[in-house]
């Protein structure tokens, strides 16, 4: 039996767990279950020795463990299957599995021969028509994912940790998974199972373990529990912020999207995004809700002209059919997107916050076409900084020094710069603190009352339905609903996020 | 308080090499009597004027996060080229056409070519996605490769007085070799700092992704700076080739190698978006004096390398240490 008791662990003062405590069974599925950012994978990383800080005791078998990295981990007998492949793209099948455990001979050789025989038989067990001497990069993703699979089987770990195990493998796979979690199981494994697919959960999951905001909730067995149910464990918490008064939406159409695709860029077949057709009006707040691997921030890419290879569909902007490519012509056509991660997209962050808010409009600033105006820029970056209370001593500071929700302003107010009627906000909230994001519910809201249309891409429903005038619900690359900021509930959300439908059948 | 800190450890990193040049000076004038005499100053400056066009041009490319190792290679073909046509112009045999250049005809021919070359190394580096360190080797390779042919290995010497004031001359006291070195930085320097173009190249630099997003055409800036700094090596090709009234088939063999120092020791990230042209200034005159005192102490050639070598070293651990510190 693995339990947690009280886990606790903040990430550089956010909390993302707080005294969680569970069990997880042997000879049993455990399903943990919770949405995005309930805490989950912060938790998995626990077991697995990838994070060591924390608060709490892990108890393995009654015996208190505390993991110094992932490799004791793996000695203690904790194999975790990650939702991002953890693979080497040019070392072969064999070679993968055993990497880090290579099996030598004895003048400290690696013996191919012996890998590979034991990874035939280890790929023969999961039914894997696969040479082990083929390089990774060779296989098609949900391949790649049953070798990630194979890797913790080899470790012959006690414990298995399957972190969205199916996102990327076809139905005939998941039944071979299956079947082999029945396997694990008989012979008496700790199996947790990390997914959002309800359906999934009801056909292999025994008891299941449910998150919410970084707190165990509840636990118990899956048969005495319904969809219903669960999705209600899941969301039952009081709305953290108040809805404000409605934007000023009116009835003029700003943006239409039409039977937009997006081919995957790797799968032939299979599409990231199917026919999503939507409106967006002047002043209106357009609230996206989606769970992992929706295609949210995809559909906000393909809009912002990310995509051009292989998106395909109609996009209008007041009625007249545009043709974006690249975010050239997106700026031009008047859309700003504020991107998910303003690290890694948004911001340069060892250069100065000037430099940075007015990256979007340089060729405004130009004197005769040829020399910044120094004076131009300044005044552009005061009055942004201003404007959204930005603080810091300079605007010559780097945008490094700032924190996150500072960080965000600036990216905010380049995108602002730019005089946008469309104003695209991928996760503008993630990771800042709580008098940020009130700020910029405000700033999005008195935009949109001046008659800007906003799209909201965001993972906590609470802030979706707090802020949006309307709420759109996506699920595996397709919309399932778009339902009335007034009409919308967690519950109703969440059912059409999870795609209900599935589990009655 | 903190602030203060930063402001204070920023403004010194930034006169940093200054403040190691200036050491460098004075130990040199200590130690020997000839260092500190304007016809050594001259001297010196004359000798780096070449490094200078050309580590100005890479301290471009490297500010995108590139590198471009064909200089050398393209300071020698523009070179010849340059004599070349200034002294057999080009002849169509078939024809019977003769086309004759004035000097400043075969200049702006080298400068034209070296900016072709440039922009071919962008437009690999940019349209195929083949990484600038490949792109530019092979480069080095073609472009070294028609030095040769066209010269068919041998020197093209006996050019003219008018030609070789550019390598040789002096107005108002200051050799030209420094004028167009000067004339080059101060472009390069209202380029990087004052324009919408030197902003992309710093944002290219530090972090692409951003930039892309931001609507910049990356592939533009990249070329653009590729196609400059092929332009600038033919200029060092040309001035090299005016003093020694000679383009030399083998000219400029590893020069790429002193310009990528020159842009390291002035602080310049190879890893992009930090930096600046005053600093590799700084960095090509720190490796001229530096060559300069070795040879007046009589150190041997051999330890020279050596010496210059550990300078680099220095100048980027002593440059890491203090990012550290930053962070």
């Amino acid at each position: 039996m693995l339990i947690a008791k009280n886990i606790s662990k903040k990430f550089s003062g956010v909390t993302a767990l707080s005294n969680v405590t569970l069990e997880l069974h042997p000879g049993k599925v455990n399903a943990i279950i919770g949405e995005n950012g309930a805490g989950k994978s912060t938790l998995m990383k626990i077991f697995s020795g990838v994070h060591t800080q924390y608060e709490g005791e892990i108890i393995l078998n009654g015996r208190t463990v505390h993991f110094a990295n992932t490799r004791e981990a793996e000695e203690a007998g904790i194999a975790i299957i990650h939702q991002e492949l953890n693979l080497v793209p040019y070392m072969s099948v064999a070679e993968n599995i055993f990497l880090g455990r290579e099996i030598t001979n004895r003048f400290g050789m690696v013996d191919n021969t012996q890998m590979n025989e034991q990874a035939k038989k280890l790929l023969n067990l999961l039914h894997l028509d696969i040479e082990p001497e083929t390089k990774m990069a060779a296989l098609k993703v949900g391949q790649q994912q049953m070798v990630e699979i194979a890797k913790a089987l080899h470790t012959n770990a006690g414990v298995i940790i399957m972190d969205e195990p199916t996102s990327a493998i076809s139905d005939k796979e998941v039944d071979q998974l299956f079947a082999i979690i029945r396997k694990l199981k008989e012979e008496g494994k700790i199996i947790a199972y990390i997914s959002h697919k309800l359906k999934e959960l009801f056909t292999i999951a025994d008891r299941y373990v449910i998150l919410r905001d970084g707190v165990s909730v509840d636990e118990g067995n899956m048969e005495e529990v319904s969809p219903d149910e669960l999705i209600h464990k899941m969301t039952g918490r009081k709305l953290n912020f108040e809805k404000a008064g409605k934007s000023k939406a009116n009835s003029e159409e700003l943006l239409q999207v039409n039977q937009l695709n997006l081919k995957h860029p790797l799968l032939r077949f299979s599409n990231i995004l199917h026919n999503i057709s939507f409106t967006l009006y002047k002043g209106e707040i357009l609230g996206i809700y989606g769970l992992m691997g929706a295609g949210r921030t995809e559909l906000m890419e393909c809009i912002f002209g990310l995509h051009p290879k292989n998106a395909s569909g109609e996009i209008r902007v007041k009625g007249k059919p545009c043709s974006i490519k690249t975010p050239a012509d997106a700026i031009a056509t008047g859309i700003a997107l504020v991107p998910e991660d303003r690290k890694l997209h948004g911001l340069i962050l060892n250069q100065s916050i000037r430099n940075n808010i007015s990256l979007t409009v340089l060729r405004q600033l130009e004197k005769w076409g040829l020399m910044l105006n120094a004076g131009k820029e300044m005044a552009l970056t005061d009055n942004y900084i201003n404007r959204l209370a930005i603080k810091t001593t300079s605007d010559r500071n780097k945008a490094r020094s700032l924190s996150g929700g500072n960080q965000q302003k600036i990216v905010l107010a380049k995108w602002l710069a730019t005089n946008p009627q469309i104003l695209l906000l991928d996760e503008p909230t993630r990771g800042i603190d709580i008098n940020a994001k009130a700020e910029i519910y405000k700033l999005i809201k008195s935009l949109a009352n001046e008659g800007m249309g906003i799209i909201m891409v965001s993972s906590e429903l609470p802030e979706i339905l707090a802020v949006s005038d309307r709420v759109m619900v996506m699920w595996e690359g397709e919309v399932t609903a778009i339902i009335p900021g007034e009409d919308a509930t967690e519950a109703g959300v969440l059912t059409h996020a999870i795609h209900k439908n599935e589990v009655a059948l | 308080m903190t602030a203060n800190l930063s402001i204070n450890s920023s403004s010194f990193k930034r006169f940093q090499s200054l403040i190691a040049l200036l050491l460098l000076c004075i130990v040199l004038s200590i130690m020997t009597d000839k260092f500190f005499t304007p016809d050594n100053g001259l001297n010196v400056l004359r000798q780096i004027a070449v490094n200078i066009c050309i580590a100005t041009g890479m301290t471009l490319i490297v500010l995108t996060a590139g590198i471009d190792l064909s200089v050398g290679s393209i300071l020698a073909l523009c070179g010849a080229l340059t004599a070349g046509l200034l002294k057999n112009g080009i002849e169509i045999p078939s024809g019977d056409l003769y086309v004759g250049f004035t000097v400043l005809g075969a200049v702006l021919g080298g400068l034209l070519l070296g900016w072709l070359l440039g922009w071919f190394n962008g437009f690999v580096i940019t349209k195929f996605n083949v990484p600038p360190f490949v792109a530019t080797l092979a480069m080095l390779t073609i472009a070294r490769g028609f030095t040769m042919l066209y010269t068919q290995g041998h020197p093209i010497s006996n050019l003219g007085t008018s030609f070789a004031f550019i390598g040789s001359g002096v107005w108002l006291g200051i050799p030209v070799p420094v004028w167009i070195a000067i004339v080059v930085v101060l472009l390069a320097v209202l380029l990087t700092q004052k324009t919408r173009t030197g902003r992309y190249i710093y944002a290219i630099g530090g972090n692409e992704q951003a930039a892309r997003l931001s609507g910049i055409n990356i592939n533009k800036v990249k070329i653009a700076v590729y196609s400059i700094a092929g332009a600038l090596a033919a200029l060092g090709g040309i001035i090299l080739t005016a003093r020694l009234d000679s383009a030399q088939p083998n000219a400029g063999i590893s020069y790429e190698l002193d310009a990528i120092a020159a842009v390291v020791i002035g602080g310049t990230s190879l890893s992009g978006g930090k930096g600046s042209v005053w600093g590799t200034v700084m960095g090509a005159v720190i490796i001229g004096v530096l060559n300069n005192g070795l040879v007046l102490l009589n150190v041997s050639p051999f330890w020279q390398q050596v010496v210059k070598g550990a300078v680099i070293l220095l100048a980027v651990v002593i440059d890491k240490m203090g990012e550290k510190k930053d962070n």
